[in-house]
């Protein structure tokens, strides 16, 4: 019974021992068997029998034997309970009856029919246990077993230290806290913290008085308030609504702020046409859905148009306008801006056409904008009465006046003095008509002035040698002073008159300078200075060429003297036609201008005129002369046949020498007068093998030593390093410079970063657990991340 | 009158503010700046002479001691406190900054073997050859009190190392065996024999924190895991490890100083053979500390000398001594990466710089970005025999040199000789062992 309930324990024991569990009890078993079952635990009736039959035999049995065995059965028998019994006192009697699982199961009815399958199954396979192994042994294992344990957690680390060591820079302390308090806003952390200058005070009164939030979280109280009172959902909601509203709020202003800085002027203008128009178009509503309210609408316009009638406050008669006035004549932006005054000015006190006005009143208008729009399309004219026909030939006065002002320039544009020449040419008779009875009035004008200043110029020129730039700049002051002059008289006269007065002077002025300083190709410098340099140089050759250009400008070169300056230009070549002799001239010009003969004019000045305005063209001709100079210093050497007697030297110092090996007097007769035969010298001639190609072979400027420098051998890595696979490798290496003299800024800072950055006085602690976290995260990140781009 | 001047936008040469440098518009086109390498080949020239013309590592000695420095540990908070004991006991506190003893203690009699300080570095162990194990507090005790440690622990046996972990209240020192101690508890908690044999020194993972390694009398290195109840495996060497360091930023790698002259680096999980054997010393290897970035450690020698070795370096990046040091014992890298302390025989404790030629203090950013520039320089350039021959270029002291010397003569025999048989018998019976095999003896498990 003790058996079977040890059995049912095996039973209930989990599957993983059941086996082990089941082979003790199978040893048991056998132990049981040894034992033997002959006890009286059987008590049927057919075993009295059977019991009584084999005590007979036993009886016959023992009497055959001796004592001893009766002995040793006496002595199987149990008689007290004892703690210990000794296993060599089993009996053997009954020995060929084995207790069977089956028997033993068969006792109990609970037994269920898969676990007595499952027993029935061990009860096949019969294997005995291992004796335990020695202590040793089992020490050892458990090493090994905990050994493995350890290895593997440290493996953890692995991919850790792999990225370290192959980080470009590792900053060190690795996990640093960042150095200003911690996350958060700032004043959750300074909690204490109060304002305390007049300034924060003011602000923080502010917002207090307007119920802003001062600390972090962003709703003001009423905001809370409300937000207290509805459902958290309807919170969330209303929170996302004031959000909204907050951020379009804050777009508007920033474009509100953006617009405002805008400083275009026609932009402004353009928004505010657009906003009239919207007006204007508002009120046609207005007048049909509310009479009433568009009357007094007009009636509101009306007043401002004709405050701002009253008004000189766009009229271009105040000091700012006066000033500009001045300036108009020089200067674009001022006539722009003295323009768009007067623009406004039109603009407040155009009437406002509506179906509420008369159609007389419209057909009126009709008429005028047209008239002002022509007028005011001519953005250059600085003064409203510039109009039609005159705006064209203003804005070629102005071209001109622009070269006039340039001092520094020194490409003077072909294209646009093409231009320049159709536009005149369709104009060319009203102008030349013009141009006839105006000078003749200013000659008259300013016989006092103009003259008495070129002649002062004159003077100076010829005074100094060699003139400067500086000079040349002091003449064109004055000759702007001189203008200003004149304008001051003609103001005088009528407005009209002025204008058109002062244009073609203007005009005619330019154009005069204009001719001058195209036939030099110096914008600035008035010819004949030029003429002076070119004498002094006395370059002959290319005075020579230059001769009719030359004699053009020593007319007097101010603003005074246009028709001469055409009147003396005969000279230069042919179609030249006798209606309009000055614009002929000027396209001959020109054409002298933009060929070699420039190029002559323009050499003598180089040496005076300071280092920044040396022209291509001279450089040229500086090359030339230089060359010159170094022809005749180097006259006697030939020095290319120098260096080519060198080369082949060179050459034939590298080739093998060949080796005569032949001896006189061997195989035939010798002595004194006697040669050797050619066959035997030609036998005994040892002819190298041919050098490798040179390097300078085909290049016949260079001699390229093919001998290995000592001096600089030293300094050559001599084996492949290391980490290099092939030479090539190496090479590129080396060759790329780190250093800011050939990399930017931002490519030295990446390359020269240092690998291992410590910070002072930080103590660098050992890795840490979280590192790894670290980089598992990290590892995970790229994991999701590789998955994703594999998807895509 | 109009001028036409050519006009530029000041952003492209007005500095911001007047600290910074003036803008210097630079044209890189490469055929403006011809002969780059050459070039740079000169820079890093000039580098390597000046790093070698400012090499001066040498700080301060730290006199004070009565006997030789036998242990030193370094404070785990503080970078400026080093503590050091000698040989007669006496165990003394300093202040790196000052470059002066704080505070002297007699914590044992006769030598001082082992010192730690705790994590917290509120307090510190020591153990000495009185059998004793005494914790001290780190505060220099008040006017007036007596200078007594915190608690005593009597142990059975001599310990001879000591070291704490790194996150809980638990040490281990080595003796006859090696115990794992609870600060609270007057008895080990778990005690660690493998053989009969005595250990020399034990050292905890600083990243793995539960194990721990040994160097034993009988050549060995054992690894022991705290929480495990055997050790967990051992490398049996042909000559005995004094100590040995685990790599602060790699879980499990640790370096041995060894009695044959050299240092072995082993992974921890193969045992079998040394990742890299460190040599170039003429003695035996006393002690070994690693940087705290893991890169390199130093090393202090029987032979006088203290090198420093990049950690899978073969040979010695760098060597310190002076006339007076004499035996060094032991050594320590400070925490911040900059300094190195080597204490030695003849009682005093020296501070050096980690980096020879290295600026102390703040550099300027201009300065800090040449710096880095000429380092980077030196490094491309650092196979060019010139420049190798500038940078390797190392003064020893007469001994050292000809013990070098003469110990290369006798590889070089050794070596001639192991060809000579291998010529001479028949092919396969004489293999080539690398040299990283020849010193292990056997891996028991």
């Amino acid at each position: 019974m003790v058996k079977v309930s040890e059995k049912k324990k095996s039973v209930k024991k989990s599957s993983e021992e059941e086996e082990e569990e089941v082979r003790y009890g199978e040893e048991e078993e056998e132990d049981g068997e040894l034992r033997g079952e002959g006890d009286e635990e059987e008590g049927d009736e057919e075993e009295e029998e059977d019991e009584r039959k084999r005590q007979k035999l036993l009886d016959a049995i023992g009497s055959l034997g001796g004592r001893r065995k009766r002995r040793k059965r006496s002595q199987a028998e149990r008689s007290e309970a004892a703690a210990l019994m000794s296993e060599f006192t089993v009996n053997a009697e009954g020995g060929g009856d084995k207790v069977q699982l089956s028997d033993l199961i068969g006792t109990a009815d609970r037994v269920p029919a898969k676990t007595r399958k499952q027993l029935e199954n061990l009860q096949r396979v019969r294997k005995s246990i291992q004796s335990p192994l020695s202590r040793r042994e089992s020490d050892r294992i458990q090493r090994d077993v905990a050994f493995q344990k350890a290895a593997s957690e440290v493996s953890r680390w692995k991919e850790v230290i792999r990225q370290n060591q192959r980080a470009e820079q590792l900053v060190f302390p690795l996990h640093q806290d960042p150095p200003g308090p911690g996350p958060g806003p700032v004043e959750r952390l300074v909690s204490g913290w109060r304002a305390r200058t007049p300034l924060e005070e003011e602000v923080f009164a502010l917002l207090s008085a307007n119920k802003q939030p001062i600390h972090d979280p962003v709703l003001t109280p009423r905001e809370e308030a409300s937000v207290r009172a509805m459902s958290l959902e309807e919170a969330k909601v209303r929170r996302a609504e004031l959000q909204k509203a907050r951020a379009l709020q804050s777009y508007y202003e920033a474009r509100a702020r953006r617009e405002r800085k805008i400083k275009s002027k026609k932009y402004h203008r353009v928004q505010n046409k657009a906003k009239r128009k919207e007006f204007l178009k508002k009120f046609e509503e207005m007048v049909e859905a509310d009479p009433a309210g568009a009357l007094e609408e007009l009636h509101r316009m009306e007043v401002a148009r004709m405050k701002e009638r009253m008004s000189l406050k766009h009229q271009n008669s105040g000091k700012w306008a006066k000033s500009k006035a001045i300036m108009a004549k020089y200067d674009e932006g001022a006539r722009r801006a003295m323009q768009q005054q007067l623009e406004v000015n039109k603009e407040l006190t155009q009437k406002v056409v509506t179906s509420l006005n008369e159609e007389e009143e419209e057909e009126e208008e009709e008429v005028l904008p047209g008239f002002v729009n022509d007028a005011e399309r001519g953005v250059d004219s600085s003064n409203p009465w510039m109009r039609g026909k005159l705006s064209e030939e203003r804005k070629e006065a102005e071209e001109e006046e622009e070269e006039v002002m340039e001092t520094v320039d020194l490409t003077v544009e072909e294209e646009e003095e093409e231009e320049e020449e159709e536009v005149k040419e369709t104009e060319e008779e009203v102008l030349l008509r013009e141009f006839d009875s105006r000078r003749k009035l200013r000659q008259a004008e300013e016989a006092e002035t103009a003259p008495v200043i070129s002649v002062e110029e004159e003077e100076e020129e010829e005074e100094r040698a060699a003139s400067d730039r500086e000079e040349e700049e002091e003449e064109e002051e004055e000759r702007a002073a001189s203008d200003r002059e004149e304008e001051e008289e003609e103001e005088e006269k009528a407005a009209s008159d002025r204008e058109e007065e002062e244009l073609s002077e203007f005009t005619t002025l330019f154009r005069g300078i204009s001719d001058a300083e195209k036939v030099a190709t110096d914008s600035a410098a008035p010819l004949q200075e030029g003429l002076i340099r070119i004498r002094t140089l006395e370059d002959v050759d290319l005075l020579s060429q230059e001769a009719p250009d030359d004699e053009a400008p020593p007319l007097p070169p101010p603003p005074p003297l246009p028709q001469p300056s055409a009147a003396v230009n005969p000279p230069p070549p042919a179609t030249e036609k006798t209606g309009k002799p000055k614009k002929r001239k000027r396209g001959i010009e020109l054409k002298q201008v933009l060929t070699k003969d420039t190029k002559a004019i323009k050499v003598p000045l180089a040496p005076t005129v300071e280092d920044g305005e040396e022209d291509g063209e001279e450089d040229g001709e500086e090359d030339e002369e230089q060359r010159g100079l170094i022809r005749e210093a180097f006259a006697g050497d030939d020095v290319v046949s120098d260096f080519l007697k060198d080369k082949r030297k060179q050459e034939d110092s590298g080739k093998p020498a060949v080796v005569d090996l032949t001896l006189p007097g061997w195989g035939e007769w010798g002595g004194t007068g006697l040669k050797p035969s050619r066959g035997k010298r030609r036998r005994f001639r040892v002819k190298a093998a041919p050098p490798p190609p040179r390097k300078d072979q085909h290049l016949p400027s260079v001699i390229i030593s093919e001998k290995r420098n000592s001096a600089i051998s030293g300094h050559q890595v001599n084996s492949l390093p290391f980490p290099f696979a092939n030479p090539a490798q190496f090479e590129s290496a080396v060759r790329t410079p780190l250093g800011r003299t050939w990399n930017t800024e931002r490519t030295v800072k990446k390359v020269v970063k240092p690998r291992v950055v410590t910070r002072m006085g930080a103590i660098i602690e050992p890795m840490q657990r979280e590192e790894l976290m670290k980089d598992r995260k990290r590892a995970g990140g790229k994991t999701t991340l590789d998955s994703l781009t594999k998807k895509h | 009158m109009k001028v036409k001047v050519l006009s530029r936008n000041p952003d492209d040469y007005v500095r911001e503010t007047k600290l910074d440098i003036q803008r210097v518009p630079r044209n890189y086109d490469p055929t403006l700046h011809p002969f780059e390498v050459s070039r740079e080949y000169t820079r890093a020239l000039n580098a390597t002479k000046l790093d070698r013309v400012f090499a001066k590592p040498f700080l301060a000695s730290l006199d004070g001691h009565r006997d030789g420095v036998n242990c030193m540990a370094k404070h785990t908070t503080s970078l400026s406190t080093l503590l050091s004991g000698s040989c007669d006991g006496e165990v003394r506190v300093w202040n790196l900054s000052k470059r002066e003893c704080g505070r002297t203690l007699q914590a044992h009699e006769g030598f001082v073997r082992g010192m730690v300080v705790r994590f917290c570095g509120t307090s510190f162990f020591t153990v000495g050859d009185d059998k004793t194990i005494k914790q001290w507090k780190m505060e220099t005790p008040g006017y007036g009190e007596e200078e007594e440690p915190l608690n005593t622990i009597l142990g059975k046996t001599v310990f001879t190392g000591l070291d704490h972990h790194r996150k809980d209240a638990v040490f281990a020192t080595c003796g006859q065996q090696v115990d794992i101690w609870d600060e609270q508890r007057s008895s080990p908690i778990r005690s660690f024999t493998w053989g009969v044999d005595s250990f020399s020194s034990v050292s905890f993972n600083p990243v793995e924190t539960e194990l721990l390694a040994s160097c034993a009398s009988d050549r060995s290195i054992v690894l022991y895991d705290m929480r495990e109840s055997a050790p967990l495996k051992k490398v049996i060497m042909t000559m005995r490890s004094n100590t040995l360091c685990w790599n602060p930023m790699e879980a499990y790698y640790f370096t041995s100083s060894n009695e044959d002259y050299n240092l072995y680096t082993y992974d921890m999980r193969y045992l079998d053979r040394p990742i890299t054997v460190h040599m170039d010393h003429v003695s035996a290897v006393l002690d070994v500390d690693y940087s705290p970035t893991g890169k390199e450690f130093v090393s202090a020698s029987f032979d006088k000398t203290v090198r420093i070795f990049p950690k899978d370096g073969g040979h010695s990046r760098e060597v310190y001594h002076t006339k007076r040091m004499q035996h060094v014992i032991c050594v320590k890298w400070s925490a911040d990466n900059k300094y190195i302390l080597s204490g030695s025989d003849e009682m005093n404790i020296r501070l050096w710089k980690a980096n020879a030629s290295e600026k102390l203090g703040v550099l300027a950013p201009r300065e800090r970005e040449s710096r880095n520039y000429s380092q980077k320089l030196k490094e491309k350039f650092q196979h060019h025999p010139q420049i190798r021959r500038i940078t390797h270029h190392r003064h020893l002291p007469k001994n050292v040199y000809h013990q070098s010397k003469e110990l290369r003569i006798m590889k070089e025999a050794r070596r001639r000789k192991e060809r000579n048989v291998r010529k001479h018998s028949k092919p396969g019976t004489v293999p080539v062992v690398s040299e990283k095999a020849k010193h292990v003896v056997t891996v028991v498990k």
